[in-house]
């Protein structure tokens, strides 16, 4: 068993804006299962945020506990982490967020680490719309402690030891809409080219983004039966779109189906252009989108891609008025305004 | 493209780098593992069955492997691949009772080998345990060749060579020493059954048209000439100064052995840049070493002789320039002439084919440069029962090549003198079993070791400069083994994909630390090299290409940079990777199995 990465690289790989290849964004060999789709989204992770040339150390991931809570050891290895409690992830990316808002914050969760036990602080996060990358690696199951089914099991999915969940599954990505998230996706660990651009625009966006990633357990929930497999996903899946992500002022456009497009504008004029794949959606308009997810529901389909996306609600730290400056920077002549100031503070309470 | 078709025994073989630049096909990895694991002997036998001489090619092989090295891909400097062979060589236990035991049974078949160096050897070592008698006739006292009488003693001990060359002669060859072949008709009257011609290259190359080659005579050798002498102890000295004249390994020899006989100020002059000189790296740096100053750029006028005594040289100074093609031309510069002193000038300009012993109407063709006309695949003449090899059939090359000639001509030998196609060759012997030892063990070291080259210890030059039979090179000790033999990548483990279990979770893709797995669309391989996660540009590298999987793409593995670490292997849920040892060896003329008697219905 190998515990370490070899230290050589292709000699030629690519080198992003900063000079950066992708092994300064990788972190240390991942102890996962072999083939676990939490890996493949860490790889995803890992490519989005070099083709964006973020500087490594200005990016937190914050965790709480399961194997999903675990890859942020497995990506991003030069920047700052947090591996939180089981379901408390959110409440430490606040804090840091609001200590913070010069880092891109990536919160990394599982299905059950964010619908069982962490709901509470899952539900709050969204409406409290936290500029985060909230990403729910979704196996339908508590794979670190053996695989029991977890909240978002489909209700007659059956798992390793042969059992058929008999409860309802909680939707979240329908849930996200349903809270006030201003940016949803869903995709599948098996398809990169559709989660990277995800990623990107969900770093870009100012705001909650969400991306609920259906990742198979192969360990315990990739059996015959079950409706988070390779096989099932692969048989199940519709795109909503094609899409791809423009960073600022680089006007690439790929060829995708052909089909209507669209096209999102972020605030800092990074555009996502959109061809429609699936009709009567529009990723700006909620009913649209609760609408496509409760068809594709009734269709036994998984959508993917970019269900809904708003850019105009505030962000929780400029509902907050919060400091632009990080905490750590405020020297004690931004902390204390001088007694005068004060006075005339304190006047404004009588 | 194609799914590749790795049952074709060259795929994989391909692989192996070093094994697949290696004339002979040594099989390399294999070894470095067994050094490593300190089973010397082991690894001495498996150099011994595929090049003869492990312990006197761990010392001056040419090392064609040692560039081909997947290590300069990715790192910079090759695995030591050929002192390794020495340590095998220097370390080894009894070797001799492994070796094929006499006296053989005969096969009533009677072969003569002209010329006692490695080619000759080689086919002597291949064809004995057959039972051919076979007669080896050399002019020189003992057999080896020019390994005898041109590699120096202070690079190849004479200890090392009469061992090695013994090892053959004992299988019961008979040999004619001090016996030179003046005529080919002669031996062919004495009717052999085959002759091979393993006479070598023996000519040096001279400058007979130089002003004042006839009058200063005396102190001009022709580089070879004068090695052999120096072997065969007739010459014992040399002045204080000297000029060597070329660049190429038969300088570095005379001018290292100059030093070690008198010679205090010892010049190379070449008329090549520096860079271009044809003497391996590791030679010119030994002759700076000893203090050997190299002139580049100067072709020589004429030597200069007063009172009939040379007193040195002319030369004129040129810059090399090249042509879109990248063909040199030497411009001479405006500089003046420039003469140096010198009591006595090594010719070390190259050497030539000469056989004037050969008649020539025996029907044996030759060519238009004299060299006679000989198969590359067969290495038989247009005379079916005479067959060449070394540097007799093709002009100078080295001693694998000469070995590598050897076993081939060996192979045809054999054919021939059973009545059979001499092109219809036995295929090589070729076996791939995975290495897997448990869930993620492997039963090879594959964890990858980011050490630079280790560097082979010397004695010290106040010692070596005075005695020409003090070897230079010490050789590595086993500790410095073992961690040189760590850098081996393993090559031969090869990364072998089975599609039908690929579920495409993209493990393997993501985990690979060099980027060699892509999960894409078919194309042809122009554009599929483009498509890669890093593109394939270096196209002497092939790619592994599956067939079509599940969701309509293919695994494309570009077998440039792999490491062979085994993570794609580790990391991948249903075994669809599998690390499994390719071994790969030619089959030499004593491994051909034996005819199946004619069924009688
Ligand atoms: C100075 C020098 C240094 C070299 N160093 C290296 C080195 O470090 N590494 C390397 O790999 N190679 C080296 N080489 C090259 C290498 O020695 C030859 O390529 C190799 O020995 C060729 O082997 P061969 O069997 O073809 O013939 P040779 O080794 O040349 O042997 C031919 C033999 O045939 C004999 N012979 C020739 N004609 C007759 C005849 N008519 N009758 C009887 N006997 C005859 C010769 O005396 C000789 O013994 C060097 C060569 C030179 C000149
Ligand atoms: C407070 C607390 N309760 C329970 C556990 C046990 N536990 C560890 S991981 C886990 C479930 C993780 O499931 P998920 O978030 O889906 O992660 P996965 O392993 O499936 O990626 C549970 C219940 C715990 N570590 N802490
Ligand atoms: S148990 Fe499941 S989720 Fe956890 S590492 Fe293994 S495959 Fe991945
Ligand atoms: S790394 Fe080892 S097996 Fe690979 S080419 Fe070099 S010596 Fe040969
Ligand atoms: S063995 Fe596999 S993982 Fe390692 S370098 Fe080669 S292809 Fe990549
Ligand atoms: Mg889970």
């Amino acid at each position: 068993m190998s515990y370490l990465k070899p230290l050589f690289s292709h000699p030629k790989l690519p080198k992003n804006k900063l000079g950066y290849t992708l092994k300064e964004y990788e972190g240390s060999l991942s102890t996962l299962c072999a083939g676990c789709g939490h890996d493949s989204i860490s790889a995803a992770i890992v490519r989005a945020c070099f083709e964006l040339s973020i500087e490594p150390h200005l990016v937190a991931k914050i965790s709480g506990i399961g194997c999903s809570s675990k890859t942020p050891t497995y990506f991003l290895g030069n920047s700052h982490g947090f591996n939180s409690v089981h379901g408390r992830m959110p409440s430490v990316a606040t804090g840091a967020n609001m200590a913070n808002k010069e880092l891109v914050y990536f919160g990394v969760s599982g299905d059950g680490d964010s619908a069982s036990i962490g709901m509470g602080q899952f539900v709050h996060v969204i409406r409290r719309n936290l500029n985060i990358v909230y990403v729910v690696m979704n196996n339908g199951c508590y794979g670190l402690t053996k695989g029991q089914d977890s909240a978002t099991a489909d209700r007659g999915s059956k798992n390793k030891s042969g059992s058929v969940n008999p409860f309802e599954a909680i939707d979240l990505a329908s849930m996200a809409i349903e809270l006030g998230a201003s940016f949803v996706a869903q995709s599948f660990s098996g398809d990169k080219q559709q989660l990277i651009p995800l990623l990107k625009a969900a770093i870009q966006h100012p705001g909650f983004a969400f991306i609920n990633v259906i990742s198979p357990c192969v360990t315990f929930n990739n059996n015959p039966g079950s409706t988070k497999s390779y096989d099932y996903v692969r048989e199940h899946i519709e795109a909503t779109s094609a899409l791809d992500f423009v960073p600022v002022k680089k006007e690439i456009r790929v060829n995708y189906a052909e089909g209507a497009s669209a096209e999102v504008g972020l605030h800092d004029g990074s555009k996502i252009h959109l061809n429609k794949l699936s009709m009567d959606w529009d990723p700006e308009d909620r009913i649209s989108v609760v609408n496509a997810l409760q068809n594709a529901k009734v269709k036994e389909e998984i959508l993917t891609g970019l269900l809904y996306v708003n850019t105009d609600w505030k962000d929780l730290s400029r509902t907050l008025n919060i400091t632009d400056s990080p905490l750590n920077r405020l020297k004690e002549s931004d902390l204390c305004p001088g007694t005068e100031e004060l006075q005339h503070i304190n006047e404004g309470f009588r | 493209m194609k799914p590749t078709n790795t049952r074709d025994p060259e795929y994989y073989h391909k692989v192996v780098d070093c094994q697949y630049a290696c004339p002979a096909h040594t099989p390399v990895p294999e070894y470095i593992r067994l050094i490593a694991a300190e089973k010397y002997t082991e690894a001495y036998m498996i150099n011994w069955e595929s090049n003869v001489f492990p312990g006197i090619l761990g010392r001056t092989c040419d090392r064609p492997c040692e560039p081909a090295c997947r290590r300069v891909r990715v790192e910079k400097e090759p695995v030591a691949i050929c002192r390794l062979k020495r340590v095998a060589a220097d370390q080894k236990g009894e070797v001799k009772s492994l070796m094929p035991q006499g006296p053989f049974a005969s096969n009533g078949k009677k072969i003569a080998l002209i010329g006692g160096g490695p080619a000759s050897l080689t086919v002597a070592r291949d064809l004995a345990p057959l039972g051919y008698e076979i007669h080896l006739f050399d002019e020189q006292i003992a057999g080896g060749g020019m390994m005898r009488s041109q590699i120096p003693s202070f690079r190849l001990p004479e200890t090392v060579l009469n061992e090695e060359v013994d090892y053959i002669l004992d299988m019961g060859i008979h040999t004619q020493f001090l016996t030179y072949v003046s005529s080919l008709k002669d031996v062919l009257s004495k009717k052999y059954d085959a002759v091979f011609v393993g006479t070598g290259a023996p000519r040096g190359k001279d400058l007979p048209k130089l002003p004042g080659r006839k009058d200063g005579a005396a102190g001009i050798h022709i580089g070879i000439e004068w090695l052999a002498s120096v072997a065969f102890e007739h010459t014992k000295s040399i002045s204080p100064k000297v000029i060597v004249l070329g660049g190429g390994n038969t300088a570095m020899d005379c001018c290292r052995t100059a030093r070690r006989l008198g010679g205090k100020d010892v010049k190379v002059v070449v008329r090549s840049p520096f860079k271009e000189m044809k003497a391996s790296p590791w030679e010119k740096e030994d002759a700076m070493h000893e203090d050997i100053q190299i002139f580049d750029n100067h072709v020589p006028l004429s030597f200069e002789v007063k009172d009939g005594k040379l007193i040195g040289m002319k030369f004129q100074k040129v810059r090399a320039v090249y042509d879109e093609k990248g063909k040199r031309e030497l411009i001479p510069t405006d500089e003046p002439e420039v003469l140096i002193e010198a009591d006595e000038v090594l010719v070390a300009i190259g050497q030539q084919n000469s056989f004037p012993w050969i008649e020539r109407d025996l029907g044996l063709d030759f060519d238009e440069w004299d060299m006679p006309v000989v198969d590359r695949k067969t290495f038989q003449s247009t005379l079916p029962k005479v067959f060449f090899g070394g540097d007799a059939a093709f002009g100078p090359e080295n001693v694998i090549t000469a070995v590598a000639h050897g076993h081939q001509a060996a192979v045809s030998i054999h054919l021939f003198c059973q009545g059979k196609d001499l092109l219809d060759r036995p295929s090589p012997f070729t076996n791939l079993v995975s290495q897997k030892m448990g869930i993620h063990e492997w039963s090879y070291d594959s964890q990858i070791a980011a050490d630079q080259r280790y560097i082979v210890p010397q004695a010290r030059k106040s010692i070596t400069l005075k005695d020409r039979k003090k070897e230079v090179e010490l050789g590595f000790d086993i500790q410095t083994a073992y961690k040189e033999a760590q850098r081996c990548l393993n090559c031969d483990a090869q990364t072998v994909f089975s599609e039908d279990r690929c579920i495409e979770c993209d493990a393997c893709m993501d985990v690979c630390p060099t980027s060699c797995i892509t999960f894409t669309a078919n194309a042809e391989e122009d554009e599929l090299r483009q498509n890669l996660l890093v593109p394939a540009e270096n196209k002497s590298q092939d790619l592994l290409v599956s067939d079509t999987l599940k969701t309509g793409r293919v695994m494309i593995k570009d077998e440039d940079v792999c490491l062979h670490c085994g993570l794609c292997a580790e990391r991948c849920p249903t075994s669809a990777w599998d690390m499994q040892k390719y071994f790969y060896s030619v089959t030499k003329a004593y491994q051909i199995p034996a005819s199946l008697p004619a069924i009688q219905k």
